[in-house]
């Protein structure tokens, strides 16, 4: 109960600490808003040559970018967590510390991955979708129930990015300098994630692939939750699709950082 | 003006043994403050010009040299940087695995503009893709060191940090203009060429100024770097689709307030000899150039303008 709280603690300020720069995430709502558009309008001469590409209608290929704009931060599809700052960590020693609090070094970032991400849904997700909305004729659900369930969703894809990431990062207790790693990790996600195209639109064995990566439940997933490309039963097996994929990924993530706290080797020591 | 070949030629040698990015801006420092022995007397303006890019240049190799260190580092950087944008025209690839044309353009036309696009701003992103940082310099107080030393601030921030890695994106949209001009067939008369050649080196230029204009921007507006990325990244992201694509008020936008279409839309159209969506004259395909400098004197006016509304941090 204790931990649970101390947890929660740590989310809050991760959430405050985001919260503090208005500035730049106005800034980031306004750059978002304006890569919508663009990518609005090539979707729009898409979808008017090509009717139903992907089982989507034209409404549902532009709701699928505003949500993906929306999502950007908060499932930090293109880098932007907590990894820079845990390698940087890692780089100079500090994590030494971080093993001997009597708390999980993996939880502790998750906890505070969370509350980043849950200030990037409120303060950079909602204003561009809306946006998008009162430009383009875009196929939101009335049902408060889909909205429930796409933000059980949302939740679900930011817990696999984050082990995604965490998995990242721990390459730098190997490779001292994983400036390399966190930058493979941003280019699968932005391109497995279907933040440049939407998985189903990936041709043959390539897409099927694709739409089984982690990288899917980032976006993808929560995506169609939202546009009822996913509906009834549909909608049960991409939320267990996400929550086997966080599963997965959360315990490699700590078989991983088992084996690398166990080398770790403070400079001078 | 004092020249001083042997004091350059040594300093990047020593700056080297510290790791790259940890020691970097001590190492920047260091090279500053022999810059500032250099530089002794009161040069005019030519002679003040010709010696902000000889400082440029020393600080670039310190850079460079700095970076060749850790070659592993620099070589995945590279490769990284050329994957990352090459999915961009992946994602263009599928779109045309679907369909023939987008907007009435070909997969070849596209590349045509994508590559040019991709090249002008692979070209500014390399030479001036450091003034995306003045926001954290004027934040940190460290802007404060720039203005002591000799030297033009111009020509300090645009090689601080020089990230040769960005080579990458170059690269790319190189390799794809190139896949673009064989597969156009197009009939290669010299004006052809020539405003090809010129869309590339105009094109930068226009986005260079735009990255100067951000960067002065930051001197007031220091949290809001990430609006820059909308002009600069999400300029080349537009470039790179034909602007049949989008509302007519969007490419009035990008031609008249910033001029983004003359980079490669305006004079693409005619390259490939396609009708202009505006409806403009047709001596304004060839304008690139005179945009270019209109814009160069624009940028110098609001980069003193933002240089002189600097406040440093801690009063």
């Amino acid at each position: 109960m204790h931990l649970c709280r101390l947890y929660f603690a740590v989310a809050a300020s991760g959430f405050r600490r985001y919260a503090t720069y208005r500035v730049a995430t106005a800034a980031g709502v306004f750059t978002n808003t304006v890569f919508g558009f663009i990518l609005a309008y090539t979707f729009i001469a898409l979808w008017h040559e090509r009717p139903q590409l992907g089982g989507y209608d034209q409404a549902q290929a532009l709701t699928f970018v505003w949500t993906g704009q929306a999502l950007l931060a908060t499932a930090a599809l293109m880098g932007g967590g907590f990894q820079e700052e845990f390698h940087e960590r890692v780089r100079t020693g500090d994590v030494a510390i971080d093993l001997y609090r009597p708390l999980d070094l993996q939880l502790w970032w998750l906890a505070s991955d969370l509350g980043r991400a849950g200030f990037h849904l409120l303060g950079r997700g909602i204003a561009p979708l809306v946006a998008g909305a009162l430009v383009f004729d875009l196929a939101l659900p009335r049902s408060p129930l889909v909205w429930l369930l796409f933000l059980v969703s949302v939740l679900l894809g930011v817990v696999v990015s984050f082990a995604v990431r965490y998995l990242f990062a721990l390459s730098g207790f190997w490779l001292l300098d994983s400036t390399g790693a966190i930058a493979l990790s941003t280019l699968l996600s932005v391109f497995f994630s279907g933040m440049l195209m939407p998985l189903n639109v990936f041709p043959g064995g390539f897409g099927e692939l694709a739409r089984t990566l982690p990288w899917a439940a980032m976006l993808q997933v929560p995506a169609d939750v939202l546009l009822g490309a996913r509906q009834g039963a549909q909608v049960a097996t991409g939320l267990g699709f996400q929550a086997c994929w966080a599963l997965v990924l959360l315990g490699a993530g700590r078989l991983l950082q088992a084996v690398a706290t166990r080398k770790v080797v403070v400079q001078g020591g | 003006m004092a020249d001083g070949p042997d004091g350059t030629a040594a300093g990047p040698l020593r700056v080297a043994e510290g790791p790259a990015e940890a020691e970097g801006t001590a190492a920047g420092e260091r090279a500053g403050g022999r810059a500032g022995v250099l530089a002794e007397g009161r040069p005019g303006p030519g002679a003040r010009a010709l010696w902000g890019v000889r400082a440029w240049g020393f600080t670039v190799a310190m850079w460079v040299r700095s970076t060749m260190v850790y070659r592993t580092s620099f070589l995945i950087m590279l490769v990284v940087g050329f994957v990352t944008t090459f999915l961009d025209f992946v994602a263009i690839m599928i779109m045309f695995s679907h369909v023939r044309a987008l907007g009435g353009f070909a997969l070849p036309e596209v590349a045509f503009l994508y590559g040019t696009s991709s090249v002008a701003f692979g070209l500014a992103d390399l030479l001036l893709g450091q003034f995306e940082r003045i926001g954290r310099r004027v934040r940190d107080g460290t802007m404060d060191v720039l203005l002591t030393r000799p030297v033009p601030v111009l020509a300090q921030v645009a090689a601080d940090r020089f990230a040769l890695r960005r080579l990458g994106r170059i690269l790319q949209g190189a390799l794809v203009l190139g896949w673009a001009l064989w597969r156009l067939e197009l009939d290669w008369t010299l004006w052809r060429a020539l405003l090809t050649a010129s869309m590339v080196l105009c094109g930068a230029v226009i986005f260079g100024c735009v990255f100067v204009v951000g960067g002065a921007f930051q001197f007031w507006a220091q949290d809001a770097t990430e609006v820059q990325s909308a002009f600069t990244y999400g300029g080349t992201t537009l470039l790179q689709y034909p602007p049949t694509v989008f509302g007519k008020e969007l490419v009035r936008g990008v031609t008249y307030v910033v001029p983004l279409a003359f980079v490669n839309w305006l004079p693409a159209l005619r390259v490939l000899g396609r009708d202009d969506p505006l409806g403009l004259p047709g001596w304004v395909d060839f304008a690139a150039p005179a945009v270019a400098l209109l814009c160069c004197a624009l940028t110098g006016l609001a980069w003193r303008a933002g240089l002189r509304a600097y406040r440093s941090t801690g009063s």
